[in-house]
């Protein structure tokens, strides 16, 4: 409680000192790239990762924790320079701020194939970077955060042990170098300790020192696992999601939206539904209505008793409808080409010529958590209390539904019950603002239906491929590719901003120009299709597709030049980087690749690049009565140094399964403009039975750092697919695999 | 109408509708939010806790329907007094979004209370109603297999 208050105050009044201590910020960053949009001096005040007081040490790690354990590793990059203790601080997301802006958002967005960067794209990206602070870019996504935060957050904890140090050095009328650091001590030339919490008061007067950073020989957590600050919580149901808000006073709220999304709503009638048990009002949201009252099951009840007339879909109101648009923007001209190298045109002498075109679905995010949030209106301003990936946004959206100032409006940021990209939107902040607001100075819960919650989705969006390429003398020598869908990046620039996006559209086409394949004629394309479907970022963006056209495409080149699947990519990523080809020799050796399976055993392969990371699965399956079953699987990754590896290892197979799962059974159809999904059992996911054995290999030999979160994801759907063909001798072109084989439910 | 209800040891009276799901008596009205909503459908697990010692979705469970003490996640153990099966959870750092959890637990705590050496196949059947979106599977597995080492040494 006390240091939301100072913490509160520390940020409106912009200055480091709080009452009775000091916070620290990553102030060299700051100073050593100045930026002319940079609002004022002393700003580095305002940037605290670090609070010290008389209650001890608290670490700010303003990244959404949704299972990914970014609290822990990013209060571990702080941790390790500060000298405390993991089990000793106290780990606080903090306020939406801009001072907590994501670096890496923009670096990654540079042009360029990723893996090929130079030193100097390194570094513009790291200037880049500090402009995220100006744009608002406080956010969790894209597999940035340790990229973001480590070198940052060790000059934060370096700079806050050296301060300390000083004043510890004034009180004892000796110099700062006689002193040392110990588990959130200093430590006299005596042996006396001093507790970091007693230097507080004086070093709050002092300028931060700066510091080196410490020689990686010499580091205590970095590399190495540390058990997470958030699993007791998780382990015995204390943690708190949003849903678990609960507030003095509280009411509970649901929503209702038109189902044809994105459009609005002609009427509704609720004399029925208002004098259902445990409803107090129902408000018209716009598209939709909201009933408040005392118990979420009641006012789900009566929210389903509304009767409603919905204006109709502005996009085609089927799903073959709907894909029949998407075909006609290979019909335009393409958006991008991010790729095209030597001459695809002109025909190679010699070379054997394979087309195929490939489907991939629509697809709900759907977490375990379903959309939520808590409001509060009142004389003071807004207050709210959700999962989001994007706190400065929510913010934002927060204040202008509610016709506020920014600086109005506190988001509290939870825990999240899973995110996936879901909660990049603001849509479940805006619901939960409009119900607060109908009932001032109360707070109130606005949870979601699960069924409201799969069918109101930013849809990852279906996608269309046309490959063409070309075989000879064993290899590659040309591949030819066109990519359709919806744009998110486009859509999303309106949502949050207003104006339409424009542009080559990087993330329509990341992993399908981008991998690191050595072919001499090679030329990818992007196309925009122009559908209205809500369409959002799903884990891995444009790779979740693209992964599954590309590598089931260079599967396909391989069978046509007579080679070994797993050898033909080895040779060509041998050619083209080196890291790649290593995860591909790594994963041949755990699984024990011969190329060949026994009777009713099928084996696949896939190496994708995203997010900075090469990572290559072997999937196993096999065929029992009829039923086929995933086996195992064997992943390698290499993102370079691995801050957390039993962090990574989960990230790889909890994104391996979040692709099988879709790959497996995930689709989301329309009919009369509605989504045909309404819950689990519509949309599943693979289960303790259905789950494969799996082991993980993280290698480091990648010079620059990539992501965890989402590599993991795009070379599931192929691998599986290839391993299903290897099986059955049946390859499928389209998504989800449920629909051409007969697989364990 | 008043419905007395006796939930980890403590007895409540709620004055709810009979057809109010026992997962919202204990999330909106007793306040215990350990036990989470996922589906509303019985299909996700979320929702798990024990009625007389067993297993049920209190998604599904309406009010009327509770005929016996109830256990949630915050009846089996808290975080300075863990469960055996919880510090197993702890030990294997099981969760990742953790959301699932609770469920998970109460689940696997009820298997374990009926087969204290349950085999993978046992964890298998057991365990095919809670759905995991994170992919924590086979430290759930490796977490039950431990549990129920800590249980028999107890």
């Amino acid at each position: 409680m006390g240091i939301g208050k100072i913490l509160r105050r520390t940020f409106l009044i912009g200055s480091a000192a709080i009452v009775g201590g000091v916070a620290f910020g990553a102030y060299r960053v700051t100073r050593a790239a100045p930026n002319p949009l940079d609002p004022s001096e002393g700003q580095a005040a305002l940037n605290p990762f670090v609070l010290i007081d008389q209650n001890g040490v608290t670490l700010f790690a303003p990244r959404a924790e949704m299972g990914q354990g970014v609290k822990t590793s990013w209060a571990a990059l702080i941790a390790e320079e500060l000298d405390v203790e993991l089990e000793q601080v106290n780990v606080l997301h903090g306020p939406a701020a801009a001072a907590y802006y994501n670096s890496a958002f923009l670096s990654d967005g540079l042009p360029g194939k990723g893996y090929d960067k130079s030193d100097f794209q390194h570094n513009l990206g790291e200037a880049l970077g500090v402009i995220g602070k100006s744009l608002s870019l406080h956010g969790t996504g894209g597999s940035t955060s340790m990229k973001d935060g480590f070198i940052r957050m060790r000059e934060a904890g370096a700079s806050a042990r050296e301060t300390i140090k000083q004043a510890a050095a004034e009180q004892l009328g000796v110099d700062r170098s006689q002193l040392k650091t110990e588990a959130g001590q200093v430590i006299a030339p005596d042996g006396t300790a001093i507790p970091y919490a007693e230097l507080a008061e004086a070093t709050a007067g002092l300028e931060p020192v700066e510091a080196e950073l410490r020689d990686p020989a010499e580091w205590r957590y970095l590399g190495r696992s540390q058990p997470r600050v958030d699993m007791v919580g998780k382990s015995t149901g204390t943690a708190e999601f949003a849903i678990d808000v609960r507030l003095p006073g509280m009411k509970f709220a649901t929503v209702r939206r038109n189902p044809k999304l994105g459009s609005g709503m002609k009427a509704f009638e609720d004399r029925d539904a208002k004098s259902m048990p445990g409803v107090e009002k129902i408000i018209d949201i716009g598209d939709g209505i909201a009933v408040i009252g005392t118990n979420t099951w009641l006012v789900i009840q009566a929210a389903e008793a509304v009767e409603i007339e919905w204006e109709d879909a502005t996009y085609p109101p089927t799903t073959d409808a709907i894909f029949d648009q998407i075909a006609k923007a290979f019909d335009g001209s393409p958006n991008s080409t991010m790729r095209d190298d030597g001459d695809v045109d002109t025909p190679v002498e010699g070379a054997t010529e394979i087309t195929a075109d490939y489907t991939a679905p629509y697809l709900a995010h759907s977490t375990m958590e379903p959309m939520t949030a808590a409001a509060q209106l009142d004389g003071n301003g807004l207050q709210v209390w959700t999962g989001t990936q994007m706190p400065l946004f929510a913010q934002m959206r927060a204040a202008s539904v509610a016709g506020l100032e920014s600086e109005q409006v506190e988001i509290n940021t939870t825990y999240l019950g899973g995110g996936f990209g879901r909660r990049l939107e603001l849509d479940f902040v805006e619901v939960a603002v409009k119900v607060a607001m109908a009932v001032p100075g109360t707070p109130v819960l606005t949870t979601w239906s699960r069924e409201e919650d799969m069918r109101h989705d930013y849809f990852r969006p279906g996608a269309m491929a046309r490959l063409r390429g070309a075989v000879k003398d064993g290899k590659a020598v040309l591949i030819d590719g066109h990519v359709a869908a919806q744009s998110p990046v486009q859509q999303a620039m309106e949502r949050i901003t207003g104006i339409a996006g424009g542009g080559p559209d990087k993330i329509l086409v990341e992993g399908f120009f981008n991998q690191p394949y050595a072919v001499p004629n090679y030329r990818m394309s992007g196309y925009v299709a122009d559908v209205q479907v809500p369409v959002g970022f799903w884990r891995s963006v444009g790779n979740s597709y693209n992964g599954f056209f590309h590598e089931t495409f260079m599967d396909e080149l391989a069978h046509a030049a007579g080679r070994d699947p797993l050898e033909f990519r080895l040779e060509h990523a041998r050619n083209e980087w080196d890291v790649a080809a290593r995860c591909l020799e790594k994963v041949r050796d755990m699984s024990g690749w011969t190329g060949k399976t026994p009777d009713g055993v099928g084996r696949g392969v896939a190496m994708t690049y995203s997010f900075g990371t090469p990572v290559a699965q072997v999937i196993e399956v096999v065929d029992e009565d009829g039923t086929i079953r995933i086996n195992k699987a064997w992943i390698a990754c290499d993102m370079g140094l691995a801050i957390d590896p039993h962090v990574v290892k989960a990230q790889m197979f909890g994104g391996m399964m979040y692709g099988l799962s879709a790959a497996c059974f995930g689709e989301i159809t329309f009919d009369e403009g509605e989504v045909e999904q309404w819950n689990f059992p519509d949309y599943d996911a693979l289960r303790m039975h259905s789950a494969p054995e799996v082991e993980v290999e993280v290698l480091e030999t990648n010079r620059f750092m990539g992501g965890a979160g989402e590599p993991g994801t795009p070379p599931s759907m192929p691998a599986l697919g290839n391993a299903l063909f290897d099986l059955t001798g049946t390859r499928a072109r389209s998504l989800p695999l449920s629909h051409t084989f007969d697989l364990l439910i | 109408m008043a419905t007395t209800l006796t939930i980890n040891g403590k007895t409540h009276q709620v004055d709810l509708p009979d057809d109010v799901p026992l997962l919202w008596v204990l999330r909106d009205e007793v306040g215990l939010t350990g036990t989470k909503f996922g589906c509303g459908v019985a299909a996700c697990g979320a929702c798990t806790v024990h009625i007389n010692g067993e297993a049920v979705r209190s998604c599904q469970t309406s009010l009327s329907d509770v005929d016996g003490p109830v256990t949630t996640i915050e009846g089996i153990g808290t975080p300075d007094s863990l469960a055996a099966i919880q510090k197993a959870w702890v030990e294997n750092q099981v969760a990742q979004c953790g959301y699932c959890q609770s469920g998970q637990i109460m689940q696997a705590a009820s298997l374990l209370a009926e087969n204290p050496s349950p085999t993978d196949a046992d964890i298998d059947d057991a365990m095919q109603g809670n759905l995991c979106r994170c992919g924590t599977y086979p430290r759930i597995r490796a977490a039950i297999h431990e549990a129920a080492s800590k249980i028999k040494e107890a």
